[in-house]
């Protein structure tokens, strides 16, 4: 893409970061973890607007605003997350998925 | 090999590795503090496509303020000493197997197809916050007031419900 780093280098870590975060999110059974994981995952996509809006449009801010945008989803999705997660352990004294079985019958 | 792919692989590196060792360590806390590397790396590949501004929203929201977050709560509800119980050798295999089998596809998939080489120079190019500010409130092309107002609405009702959410009842 610029000066002998091609477009699809940054397409392979993001999608190398993005199959780890969803490995994370099968096999962790902490809550905290398994958000974690989803954090990789969002931030590997926005490495992919961004290069993206480099090398097609590289004087226009598309990718930038839409990395932006899932920043912010990001931040917000993760605090109300946390407090539900502190929430659930002041009920249950746990935040294991497996152990969670509350509501269910 | 030129400064730019030294960098490149560098960051790239530390990205797979310590995200890796985010969802492999054991540790709690460890596991949140390669997740502040993963991202810290991730502004360093946007300061080299000279996305400045975005890098430095990377580092203050994502490194600052969501691992600060983070932090706090595996400080709150878990023992940092003790070590998280290993999930079974069939759930691993499995997952490993899943994400394996999407990942190796979607990265033939990237190399199969031919982007075109288009060759940036990303040494005159200027953005700087002015446009970025302008276009966050324009409402013509390339405008960006509607988005920016839903998700201000978006992290108030955030707020506001994490607030309700985490708060101590009296009953």
């Amino acid at each position: 893409m610029f000066d002998g780093v091609p477009l699809s280098w940054f397409l392979i870590v993001a999608t190398i970061m993005f199959f780890v975060g969803i490995y994370g999110f099968l096999v962790r059974k902490n809550l905290i973890t398994m958000l974690m994981s989803l954090e990789l995952i969002l931030n590997s996509v926005n490495i992919n607007f961004v290069a993206f809006n480099k090398l097609l449009y590289p004087n226009h801010l598309e990718g930038m605003f839409f990395s932006i945008f899932i920043i912010a989803v990001a931040a917000s999705e993760a605090s109300v997350a946390i407090a539900i997660i502190i929430n659930i352990y002041r009920r249950l004294v746990n935040i294991d998925v497996e152990k969670m079985e509350e509501m269910k019958y | 090999m030129t400064s730019n792919q030294i960098m490149f692989f560098i960051f790239s590196a530390v990205i797979v590795i310590f995200s890796i060792l985010t969802v492999s360590s054991r540790r709690i806390l460890r596991a949140a503090t390669f997740l502040l590397f993963v991202l810290v790396a991730t502004a360093g590949l946007y300061f080299m496509l000279r996305f400045n501004f975005l890098a430095a929203i990377q580092l203050t929201l994502y490194a600052g303020g969501i691992v600060v977050l983070i932090i706090f709560s595996i400080l709150l509800t878990s023992q940092v000493g003790q070590k998280l119980e290993l999930p079974s050798v069939k759930k691993r295999i499995f997952a490993a197997f899943a994400a394996l089998a999407g990942g190796l596809v979607c990265i033939f998939a990237i190399l199969q197809y031919n982007f075109p080489i288009a060759v940036t120079d990303l040494s005159t190019e200027r953005t700087t916050i002015d446009d970025i500010g302008k276009a966050m409130i324009s409402t013509g092309k390339y405008g960006y007031a509607l988005p920016f107002e839903v998700i201000s609405i978006l992290l108030l009702a955030a707020m506001i419900g994490a607030i309700i959410i985490a708060k101590k009842r009296k009953d």
